[in-house]
């Protein structure tokens, strides 16, 4: 396993790119065709299932180090992360073991049908004779979830540079479905599997934030504006009679939406479509905690069916009769999609609307109605553009509507894991319930390294509570906290809920006193 | 004997502080290191070793005095003796006896011998002040060999890649080992905060090896594919942007720990420390065979409670120690 754990440690020592992509490399010259193809995997989200329980391998570790359960609770909190944790409790190994990547896979993958008994054997065993870092990728190996140091998309670059490739060409050939001992990994990265398969996506284009003032973007006429809506973005497949649904996240979702995949089924003739899955009840788009609600379920009851109806926002066509067509402008690519719902139509398939205002006034008063219909905000997407691979700066731009904010203070903090764990990251805050404080949003993004050190020393210094991974601080700082909708919540203590909270700014000018008040809050609700 | 006062520990009978945090008469000093040698008191006492360190550190003319390891002088009928802490130079437990009773204050301790400070002594006592900055058992370091050569191999690595190796560690202590365990690979470059106490090691006689002190306001290219040792505090400042091609490398116990190391972003992370790990807390408070044991800074509440789990009465004490290492969180 050394070349791969060389990769391993210079990915995570180094933040530089090129320092990246030169350890991908050495490591695409250096490691075997099989090691390739499952560095591939694993590092594309395609991993085998977890076939030893953490909870086991928590308590091997536990009774293999001699220490307590709680001393335990007190590492992890200080690691953030179970596998290193379990890898510098344990002693110093004795020996050494060296499979290379794909023996360990696949002795890991053996390990399904086997009894806790002997799974125990075997990881203790691995322990004993591996040294610390490898040790670390061992239990990141059985726990199936490896995330290391480096995006998807500096390894598509990286693949792509060393077979002198186009990057948009790499990432299509490696998504989808793929079995490792059907593929070599050099056909694979270079296409050579993505005809036969039809379930194939393609990239998502994906907008920037606008940061710019709106009328900077030039001639209105030249935009084609859509609303931004709070749902699921998904592609929808349909080649020769087969049926796919792809979420923004490469997973494939298809059956977790029977009425969508049933829809997909009646319409005719072959394409690939990009829409918003919503929750639509009697033509209103419901808010996103009720399509939540439908969500990572194995099963969907026909009340939940009943009770939560969606539908297909249609914002855009790739592929239409099997030719790709997203180097068409946008304008020639809705023309097409506007043509085929209209003739084929169909109650769960909707186009995304097209916004018409006279001025970009009118568009700024649009915008900020946009709540009160569930939407997010607005999408801007130049009429001539090409339906790009990932992001691109300049063609489409979302534009979301203000967050809403409040003043609330901070009460519980807890470490963080992986780069920011030895710090309190993670913030628990509350605002005024009367006199009392009542909590209504965990956060973790929107300071700078430099504040959540300074944080950090001061939920060190006015630690109520002591135990534990929480602490309980005195409720002295101040932050305001934005958040982009509000809704009534019977799991909060507070009675409302917060989506996508984070801190905007720490508000050392103002005092716990100053805080709003959870009566004053609940009025934002719509 | 001890009372624990907003001032710092407080020797009653005796009538003096240990490393106290606010200005006071009399201070008992464990070692240099500004969290626990503080300006301001009208006396000090500390080992021979550690005047020079706290002359430059604070002023030239305070009133010092130094005295050996082992050796006793009485203090209001509290006899006060010295004993080596290993930590860094001048390092020294603080023995107090009073009416057969006996107290050790450990300030900062390790139980590794770094070949540069005088190597820890145990000393029984029924009393025991210990430390706990890494004071969990995910902190297990390895030998002061098996780290050196791997710091080498990382130097020469650069060397041979065309990049100047950076590493940060604490000027008092962390530094010097650095340079020990890369004595004769190449020059050393220090900044000028090691300088000043590389000048305090061999005041008190350690031979360090050879080394340059930089002049950071000069044109530093004749630094590159070099060797240069600098404080953490220079970590994010401008000065370190003008060495060519550098690589650096963070050398602190904390680095045993992924998420820091990646918090910092730096190349390369050494968990290398001036502080006892896990077991040699343990073993350390296990051969003092004190009856009671205090926790000071660090894993303070963890660390008391798992003392008193394996039957050893143990209490958290709260102190001003270690803030030094809050604030620049590498200086360990």
């Amino acid at each position: 396993m050394r070349t791969f754990a060389n990769l391993i440690n210079a990915l995570d020592s180094t933040n530089k790119t090129n320092q990246k992509l030169a350890a991908i490399e050495r490591f695409l010259n250096e490691a075997s065709e099989s090691d390739k193809l499952w560095f591939l995997s694993l590092f594309s989200g395609k991993r085998p299932k977890r076939s030893v329980n953490t909870q086991l391998m928590k308590q091997w570790a536990i009774e293999q180090a001699n220490i307590p359960e709680w001393l335990f609770r007190e590492c992890y909190a200080s690691v953030g992360d179970l596998s290193e944790t379990i890898s510098l409790i344990l002693p110093e190994a004795e020996t050494q073991i060296d499979h290379d990547l794909s023996e360990w896979m696949d002795l890991i993958i053996s390990l399904k049908d086997k009894s806790d008994e002997e799974k125990k054997i075997f990881v203790l065993n691995a322990w004993q004779n591996l040294p610390y870092l490898e040790r670390f990728i061992f239990n990141k190996l059985i726990g199936g979830s490896f995330r290391v140091g480096v995006s998807s998309k500096s390894l598509i670059n990286a693949i792509s540079r060393y077979y002198q490739l186009e990057p948009n060409e790499v990432s299509h050939a490696i998504m989808g479905e793929w079995k490792r001992d059907e593929v070599s990994f050099e056909k694979l990265v270079k296409g050579e599997y993505a005809d036969t398969q039809l379930s194939k996506p393609y990239p998502f284009c994906l907008a920037y934030a606008l940061e710019k003032e709106a009328d900077d973007l030039g001639n209105l006429e030249d935009w084609q504006i859509e609303y931004k809506w709070d749902g699921i973005r998904g592609q929808f497949i349909k080649r020769e009679g087969e049926v796919f649904i792809w979420s923004r996240g490469q997973e494939l979702v298809t059956d977790q939406f029977p009425e969508i995949k049933k829809a997909l089924l009646e319409f005719e003739g072959d394409f690939v479509l990009d829409g918003e899955i919503l929750a639509v009840k009697n033509n209103q788009i419901l808010n996103f905690s009720e399509l939540q609600k439908r969500l990572n379920r194995k099963n969907i009851s026909k009340k939940m069916l009943e009770e939560i109806p969606i539908a297909v926002f249609a914002y855009d066509l790739m592929e239409w009769k099997k030719i790709d067509i997203r180097q068409q402008p946008m304008t020639e690519r809705r023309r097409i999609l506007e043509d085929f719902l209209a003739k084929q139509p169909n109650a769960h398939f909707k186009i995304s609307e097209i916004i018409k205002v006279l001025d970009w006034n009118a568009l700024i008063e649009k915008r900020s109605q946009a709540r009160t219909i569930n939407s997010e905000g607005l999408m801007l997407k130049h009429k001539s553009s090409i339906y790009h691979t990932g992001r691109k700066k300049g063609d489409w731009w979302k534009w979301k509507i203000d967050p809403m904010t409040i003043d609330a203070v901070l009460i519980y903090a807890q470490k963080g894991s992986g780069r920011r764990s030895g710090y309190y990251t993670d913030y628990t805050f509350a605002v005024k319930d009367g006199d009392k404080l009542v909590t209504i949003a965990k956060a973790y993004s929107g300071l700078t390294d430099k504040e959540i050190q300074e944080v950090s020393r001061f939920v060190n210094k006015n630690a109520i509570e002591k135990f534990g991974p929480v602490r309980t601080v005195k409720p002295e700082l101040v932050f305001e906290i934005a958040f982009e909708g509000i809704g009534f919540s019977s799991r909060h203590k507070s009675g409302v809920a917060l989506r996508f909270p984070r801190i905007v700014r720490w508000r050392r000018d103002k005092t716990v006193q100053e805080i709003d008040d959870i009566e004053e809050i609940k009025k934002m609700i719509n | 004997m001890l009372k624990f006062t907003n001032k710092g520990i407080y020797c009653v009978p005796g009538k003096f502080y240990i490393d106290p945090w606010k200005p006071v008469d009399y201070a008992v000093i464990t070692h240099g290191h500004a969290d626990h040698a503080r300006w301001g008191m009208k006396h000090y006492l500390c080992h021979h070793f550690t005047v020079p360190i706290l002359k430059s550190r604070i002023a030239e003319t305070i009133d010092v005095r130094g005295i050996g390891y082992n050796e006793t002088i009485t203090k209001n009928g509290v006899k006060i003796s010295l004993h080596p802490a290993g930590h860094i130079i001048g390092s020294a437990q603080i023995r107090l006896e009073h009416k057969g009773k006996v107290v050790v204050i450990s300030g900062d301790y390790k139980v590794q011998d770094d070949g540069l400070s005088t190597p820890i002594e145990i000393v029984k006592c029924h009393e025991f002040i210990t430390e706990s900055t890494f004071g969990l058992p995910i902190y297990n370091w390895k030998s002061i060999l098996q780290i050196n050569a791997e710091l080498q191999q990382w130097v020469l690595k650069n060397q041979s890649d065309g990049k100047t190796s950076v590493l940060v560690g604490y000027s008092l202590g962390k530094a010097q080992r650095i340079m020990k365990a890369l004595e004769g690979i190449g020059t050393l470059h220090v900044h000028y905060s090691i300088g000043k106490l590389n000048e305090a090691y061999e005041k008190a006689g350690v031979q360090l090896p050879e080394y340059n002190v930089v002049d950071f306001r000069e044109d530093v290219k004749y630094l590159d594919k070099g060797i240069v040792i600098v404080p953490p505090a220079l970590v994010d400042s401008n000065v370190l942007r003008k060495i060519p091609n550098k690589a650096d490398a963070i050398c602190s116990g904390w680095m045993q720990v992924r998420g820091a190391r990646r918090w910092r972003s730096a190349d390369a992370g050494f968990a290398i420390s001036d502080h006892a790990d896990w077991n040699g807390l343990l073993d350390t408070i296990k051969a003092t065979e004190a009856e009671k044991v205090y926790v000071t800074h660090g894993q303070t509440a963890v660390f008391a409670k798992y003392l008193n789990e394996i039957g050893i009465y143990a209490e958290e004490l709260k102190t001003e120690f270690g803030e030094e290492e809050d604030i620049e969180t590498l200086t360990s």
